[in-house]
């Protein structure tokens, strides 16, 4: 597809119920779908002759831990053929099971493993997920919003043991995390009170 | 009499000079022919992502310095797109100018470093003296405009931190008149070299199909034959006004991809040329007092410029809620940032797209049936450098 308004119509005749929700921003694509048509959907896109979506560029799990379905799915996806790009999303629970793409796109491997790894999140029929970036035996998914900044347990070579020993992290000062949010405008109570008077007026 | 044979395991690193940093390859040999190879990596992860999320997005910058630490300033330019297009912002002529000009040399620096870096894997000693000479002078063209060597942390939304000194743009203009010769005798040293073409043609194969199935860009993706470059095809700054040539190699192994990277070190030297003859004076980052800090100047005079600049060194600016993902053509590949705003002065999410995890993947596929000797060759000419892949 040429312009990405056609894409978007042809996405949506084709792909009807499967799709909630298309919106175009910043020039790409954005459709939200469920967990369950992702298989589907990837596919579509990838064989299609009007998308060609060869490329799975990127795959992340972004974390809203005070909304019910806690964590957002995204699929980043590439058209070279038609120099477009397109974000696929959906929302999961925590502990949720999602499907894997590594059978449609053999990219998605390591993504989906980093994914595991910082998130928490399970793939189904994935076939090598284990941890990638964190150390062997690391506990947590240091991505989630709950996983505190300076982490739980940390490394040193300990002189009497003769080896690398984990323990949990003592700093001689806490992370400090100074809230320096105000708005530019000025203080509340005179932001109120302009506010109050434009009511009047 | 039966006789059991097992297949060795052998541990490739993490100390090894030819794992080109910290990468622990596990490969399964039989023989020396490699069956299988698991790559672990992950140990210089510094959590870059996590860290972004806690920091305003001016002091995020310099953590894109410490991704790709070869060619800094292709990184920052990727996040400070990102910004600019939430803030929706335009960037001064002459900032694109001089981002770009950095972004190019950040490309020879990373160029210089893998071509030598990888005759060296394959026993030539000398490109890699001659290279690192050239390397030492663009830094210190780093260090001019930015004041660090490395580091830079000279990109900001909305342009760059401050202009280059009296005199920078002339010896630019100096090196990219010498430069050619010393990519000319490179290659008079590598190019018909006869041990180095045996040890790169035809190995590390990768056809057009499993390029692209494989998420593969940069140089990955033109060496297989896909014309595909980012400052062609979705141009950002002033790409679009220079005229630059994409060069695409045929059989997509090794010797292609270092065919590709010569000449596109004399595709940069060319665009860098375009850009000191084209530019003017004029200002270098945007106007607008809430994003960009007011010169020093300013502050003993205005108090409007003093609010400006402790707002801004504090609480920082804020970004509007939205998300986006832009890439950039980095040395290496497509370098993205899928960035999530909240309407505070922090992101919510950043997440990193490093071109070197998706070709450092396919390291399995890559070697599989190839000898033990020629696992630096290929690890060499995919272009790993591990502050990216680990992030």
């Amino acid at each position: 597809m040429k312009s990405l308004e056609d894409l978007e119509k042809k996405i949506n005749s084709e792909l009807t119920t499967k799709i909630n929700n298309t919106e175009i921003k910043h020039n790409q694509i954005y459709i939200e779908t469920d967990k369950e048509d992702i298989i589907d959907v990837a596919i579509f896109l990838k064989t299609n002759q009007d998308t060609k979506f060869r490329q799975l560029i990127d795959l992340t799990v972004v974390d809203y831990p005070e909304q019910n379905q806690r964590f957002e799915v995204v699929y980043l996806f590439l058209s070279h053929e038609f120099n477009q790009r397109l974000i696929v999303k959906y929302s999961i629970a925590e502990n949720e099971v999602i499907p894997s793409l590594t059978s449609i796109f053999p990219s998605a491997n390591w993504m989906e493993r980093e994914v595991f790894d910082m998130y928490g999140v399970s793939f189904k029929d994935h076939p090598d997920l284990r941890r990638i970036l964190t150390d062997y035996g690391f506990e947590g998914h240091p991505l989630r919003k709950d996983f505190p900044l300076t982490g739980h347990s940390e490394v040193r070579y300990s002189e009497d043991q003769k080896k690398v020993i984990s323990e949990p992290v003592k700093l001689e000062q806490n992370y400090r995390n100074f809230d320096y949010e105000s708005p530019w405008e000025g203080t509340k109570y005179i932001k109120e009170e302009i506010e109050n008077n434009d009511k009047k007026n | 009499m039966t006789k059991k044979i097992k297949n060795l395991n052998l541990n490739f690193g993490p100390q090894h000079p030819a794992a080109h940093g910290v990468l622990r390859l596990i490969l399964e040999l039989d023989g020396e022919v490699v069956e299988k190879a698991d790559p672990h990596i992950g140990l210089l992860h510094r959590g870059t992502e996590k860290l972004i999320e806690n920091k305003t997005y001016m002091q995020a910058v310099p953590y894109f310095d410490r991704l790709d630490y070869v060619a800094p300033m292709n990184q920052e330019h990727a996040f400070a797109l990102a910004v600019e297009k939430i803030l929706k912002i335009d960037v001064p002529i002459r900032a694109q100018y001089i981002r770009v000009i950095f972004c190019e040399i950040g490309r020879i620096l990373s160029h210089i470093l893998n071509v030598t870096t990888q005759a060296l894997d394959v026993g030539a000693l000398t490109p890699s003296l001659w290279g690192f000479e050239e390397r030492e002078t663009l830094m210190t063209f780093y260090e001019r405009a930015s004041g660090s060597r490395l580091h830079a942390n000279y990109f900001r939304a909305g342009g760059v931190h401050q202009d280059l000194p009296k005199g920078l743009e002339e010896d630019i203009a100096k090196f990219c008149e010498t430069f050619p010769k010393i990519i000319n005798d490179l290659e008079s040293l590598l190019t018909d070299n006869r041990i180095f073409k045996q040890r790169n043609v035809d190995i590390g194969v990768v056809t057009k199909e499993d390029a692209l199935d494989y998420s593969f860009s940069g140089v990955m993706i033109r060496g297989s034959g896909v014309p595909w470059d980012l400052r062609k095809s979705q141009p950002y700054d002033c790409y679009e006004s220079l005229d630059f040539k994409i060069p695409v190699g045929k059989n997509g192994d090794c010797y292609d991809r270092y065919l590709c990277r010569i000449e596109e070190m004399k595709e940069s030297v060319s665009i860098i040329k375009q850009c000191l003859a084209k530019m003017e004076k004029g200002p270098i980052k945007s106007l607008d007092g809430k994003i960009s800090p007011p010169p020093k100047a300013e502050i003993k005079q205005s108090m409007e410029a003093l609010i400006h600049h402790f707002k801004l060194f504090t609480e920082g600016y804020r970004v509007p809620k939205d998300e986006i993902y832009t890439a950039v053509e980095a040395p290496k590949g497509e370098f993205g940032v899928y960035l999530i705003s909240d309407g505070s002065s922090k992101p919510y999410k950043c997440k990193i797209r490093a071109p070197g995890f998706s070709h450092l993947q396919s390291m399995d596929y890559l070697i599989k049936g190839h000898m033990l000797a020629d696992v630096p060759a290929v690890l060499g000419s995919l272009d790993i450098v591990f502050g990216e892949v680990d992030r």
